[in-house]
């Protein structure tokens, strides 16, 4: 283990470390506040989240986004819900609970005391987005309503119709234009980060290329935060918005910061099956579906009556027999792995044979089609609007696609990467969700870094940098990073290859979505890790950017996101390949019970892998995984 | 396989906001039915790159509808012809065989155009950051059942909220307002008993800010049949009391203090 990657875990029993650390952490004084300069990168829940709550707490802050607007983050389409242990059902509910379904969904693969935080604060969140106007779903009393969602067996699920992270993006949005108002927080909208800088081994400012003018700048701070979402883009088909990449934390990971668990990356089960070859990008339903959705196939495989033909004797439902206590909400890893095992065994439906039926009828029988247009309906016309298909009356198709991404940047609990003054929240760090992310909790993890963590964390290193002078954007250590960024600008220009960057993106997310994909072998894993960087190779000398670096420029902007893309893919495998078990997202072929349940070994594999980047190589680092108050149990939704 | 279409486009092309644009022709084959009318775009922009041409600039994201990124005239309406739908989500189904698209940048005075289809829409936020906030500093909240919201007040103010910011409303209306999403923003907050304390001074704020930038509205209505969420202008009507409302309210405010 390197000596940067204690992970800070406070003392004390399990339900007592959170109120410790923050009964025992280092103050900063108000009027030491105003003197000390953070930057936050990206305005998402948790980017939007954190800038707001430091601008108010006295801060100067910049906040940091590539797009015309704060408020487009892609939070915003986040559909069905965030989790809070509120227990506003009376079903049982507690912050323990809410901590060991995400202990348990995550396949044990994460840090129980962050878990345990995570839940804790989850009660603050929702008192916080309701006071800001948040419009969740209310029953007739006028009191919060709730939903089930995967892997939990009490509804603790606050949703805003189909637009639950529009909603809670547009709480975090507006507290934080009021900063920018107050003049707390300084916005710079169209600039995208593109390398981090850092000076005697601390993190001490970002470099950024304006969008619109090409301008190159330099911005100092005493601290640095990232948040800036994952890399599920690296597939290029994944529901993720188009721009998403993983540019910024990519970089700070070439300047030292660790990568911990890029295999793990999530598979969604209720998208849109691919129609086209053309396709840009896949859409999501989302998963609160599987609440009054039913989930099935026709039996036989060449069984090519239209589904109302279909007598339920001849359907299988595979979840609901399989699983009986869970049923259709078993985790989104299981009901992924369980919706491709029947598609490879050719029983897909549609045109293209590649989904299974997510069927309304029972329920709008039971309910009526207003009650489930009332819960749903703004999914079920994003449906119709891509197919052409109404699913009021015939079911959805769906099938699983690349969603979220729960390796990221290493972080201590202080969400502090190992490069001091270099802090990552929300998606793009490693923490909370082990090998696998539960329904309703990235939303939860990200307005929990930004609102809440964040904010008392960031204390202690601050307070250690009082009287410390900024380092000036005009010192060396940030000429030459500038240097270097026009650089790798530039060179895509140069290069007056034949092919398009989407041309190669598709091609890299082929590679990647096979072998790296919801189910991995040796074998694919190898072939990944030589075909990938043939690829690379020809990238590199083959792509054609046209136009200038000095007015906005899609295709540069690409070029140098597709390329930070073929760089992570070749860790994304390696990373895959040595972790010899199966866990979560991660699925190793090799690794299964008879069944084709996915098989751990907690006693070689209990650990986060943290790859260090060495020039063109990595080292891997371990952080033991220790579990004191829940037991490793195998995971059994049945 | 579902069918193909021919079609004639005309696209506007502007290299930067300095200089004259113009509306060029593209002849397209085999365009599937299937495809959105932004991956028609991407299509074409595969064309243009391989021939060594620069390609269309337009902007979007999300691709699902929510974002409000995306934004085009098309055939001379905002998002084009499929109501309540955003470009990112209208599909080539909806056009025929050899039909002629024109496809334009918003046209309005405030979003001035970058290049190509791609616009400014920052006066959007100015009217946000003038008081579309509730001022509630972070841990400061009660807990969130502590005020029960009525169904239909949830509701109605929802509607508002879905607002996505995209100025599709701006560039439907013959004078460049922006009253339908300066009254969503209002009403949403203004619609809460969260949002209360500051409703008089929100109202005021924020349609004085807008008037900065936008044009003014004369009741077309134009606006509610563009948004791709289907807002409706009852809110402006809403929005109008709020503002006439606060100009007393503030003011009495202002003697007490």
């Amino acid at each position: 283990m390197m000596e940067a990657m204690n992970s800070r875990v406070p003392q004390g029993a399990l339900a007592e470390k959170w109120a410790n650390y923050r009964s025992d952490v280092r103050l900063v004084s108000p009027k030491n506040k105003r003197g000390f300069e953070i930057i936050v990168v990206g305005t998402g829940l948790a980017g939007a989240a954190a800038a707001a709550s430091l601008g108010e707490l006295g801060y100067k802050v910049k906040s940091f986004t590539y797009h015309d607007s704060p408020r487009r983050a892609h939070s915003i389409a986040a559909q069905g819900g965030i989790n809070a242990a509120k227990n506003y059902q009376n079903d049982g509910d507690s912050i323990w609970r809410l901590f060991v379904d995400t202990i348990k969904g995550g396949d044990y693969r994460s840090r129980e005391a962050n878990v345990h935080r995570l839940a804790e604060v989850s009660l603050e969140i929702i008192d916080q987005c309701v006071a800001q106007g948040v419009p969740f779903a209310r029953d007739y009393a006028g009191l919060l309503d709730n939903r089930s969602f995967g892997g939990a067996q009490v509804s603790r699920t606050f949703y805003a119709r189909g637009q639950t992270g529009q909603q809670l993006l547009l709480g975090a949005y507006s507290a934080l234009m009021r900063q920018v108002a107050a003049g707390s927080v300084e916005l710079h909208n169209r600039k995208e980060m593109l390398d981090v800088v850092v000076h005697d081994g601390r993190a001490v400012g970002i470099v950024v290329r304006d969008l619109l003018t090409g301008e190159v700048s330099s911005h100092s701070a005493h601290a640095v935060v990232l948040a800036t979402g994952g890399y599920s883009n690296v597939y290029f088909l994944s529901t993720n918005a188009k721009m998403c990449n993983v540019t910024a934390a990519w970089r700070a990971h070439r300047r030292g910061a660790l990568f911990a668990n890029p295999c793990y990356t999530q598979i969604h089960p209720t998208c849109i099956p691919q129609s086209d070859d053309f396709q840009s990008k896949l859409t999501l339903m989302s998963e609160s579906l599987r609440n009054d959705g039913r989930i099935w196939v026709p039996q036989r495989g060449d069984d090519k009556r239209s589904p109302d033909q279909i007598p339920e004797s001849e359907r299988d439902y595979y979840l609901e027999t399989k699983y009986p206590a869970f049923g259709n909400l078993v985790p989104r890893d299981v009901a992924s792995r369980n919706a491709k095992s029947v598609v490879d065994s050719e029983r897909g439906v549609g045109e293209r044979a590649n989904g299974v039926y997510l069927d309304f009828a029972d329920a709008i029988a039971a309910q009526g089609e207003d009650a489930i247009r009332e819960k749903y309906g703004n999914l079920f016309d994003i449906y119709e609007r891509i197919t052409g298909e109404n699913p009021y009356k015939s079911p959805m198709r769906i099938y699983p696609a690349t969603h979220y991404t729960m390796g990221g940047l290493w972080v201590n609990y202080e969400l502090m990467s190992n490069l001091s003054g270099l802090f990552v929240l929300g998606e793009a760090n490693f923490s909370d969700h082990g090998a696998n992310r539960l329904g309703a909790s990235a939303l939860m993890q990200g307005l929990a870094d930004g609102y809440f963590i964040l904010p008392t964390t960031i204390g202690p290193w601050l307070a250690e940098q009082l009287g410390s002078q900024l380092v000036p954007t005009d010192h060396p250590a940030f000429a030459a990073v500038e240097q270097e960024v026009n650089e790798r600008t530039q060179q895509w220009l140069a290069t007056k290859g034949t092919r398009s960057v989407d041309f190669f993106h598709r091609e890299l997310g082929k590679i990647v979505w096979d072998y790296v994909g919801m189910s991995r072998t040796s074998s694919g894993l190898e072939k990944a890790l030589s075909e990938i960087p043939a690829l690379h190779e020809e990238y590199l000398s083959d792509v054609r950017v046209l136009g200038s670096a000095d007015s906005l420029n899609q295709s540069l902007e690409k070029a140098g996101r597709v390329e930070d893309f073929f760089q992570l893919a070749q860790l994304m495998a390696r990373d895959a390949l040595l972790r010899e078990e199966s866990c979560g997202g991660h699925f190793r072929e090799e690794h299964q019970t008879e069944d084709g349940e996915a098989r751990r070994d907690d006693e070689q594999f209990a650990h986060v892998a943290a790859w260090e980047s060495n020039g063109d190589d990595h080292i891997r680092h371990e952080e033991k995984l220790e579990f004191e108050e829940v037991e490793l149990a195998v995971r059994s939704y049945k | 396989m579902a069918s193909t279409l021919s079609l004639t486009l005309r696209i506007w092309r502007q290299d930067s906001p300095q200089v004259k644009g113009h509306f060029v022709t593209y002849e397209m084959d085999d365009v599937p039915e299937d495809a959105s009318f932004l991956e028609m775009l991407d299509i074409l922009n595969e064309i243009l790159i391989a021939k060594g041409e620069e390609p269309i600039c337009f902007e979007s994201d999300c691709r699902e509808g929510i974002c409000g990124t995306c934004g085009l005239m098309i055939n001379g309406q905002a998002h084009g012809p499929q109501k309540g739908t955003a470009t990112c989500q209208l599909h080539m189904r909806q056009f025929k065989d050899g039909d002629h698209i024109v496809v334009e940048p918003w046209r309005a005075e405030a979003f001035s155009v970058i290049k190509d289809l791609a616009t400014d829409r920052t006066p959007l936020d100015a009217i946000i950051k003038a008081g579309g906030y509730i001022s509630v500093n972070t841990g400061a909240a009660p807990d969130a059942n502590l005020t029960p919201i009525p169904h239909q007040t949830a509701a109605t103010a929802f509607d508002a909220a879905a607002c996505i910011g995209c100025g599709a409303c701006v560039a439907a209306c013959p004078n460049s307002a922006a009253q339908l999403f300066c009254s969503a923003k209002v009403q949403h907050l203004n619609l809460m008993p969260q949002g209360q304390s500051e409703r008089w001074e929100r109202a005021e704020k924020m349609v004085e800010t807008m008037e900065e930038f936008f044009g003014s509205c004369t009741n077309h209505g134009e606006c509610e049949e563009a948004c791709p969420k289907e807002i409706s202008i009852d809110f402006i009507a809403w929005t109008n009391r709020d503002y006439i409302k606060s100009k007393l309210k503030n003011r009495s405010l202002f003697a007490q203090k």
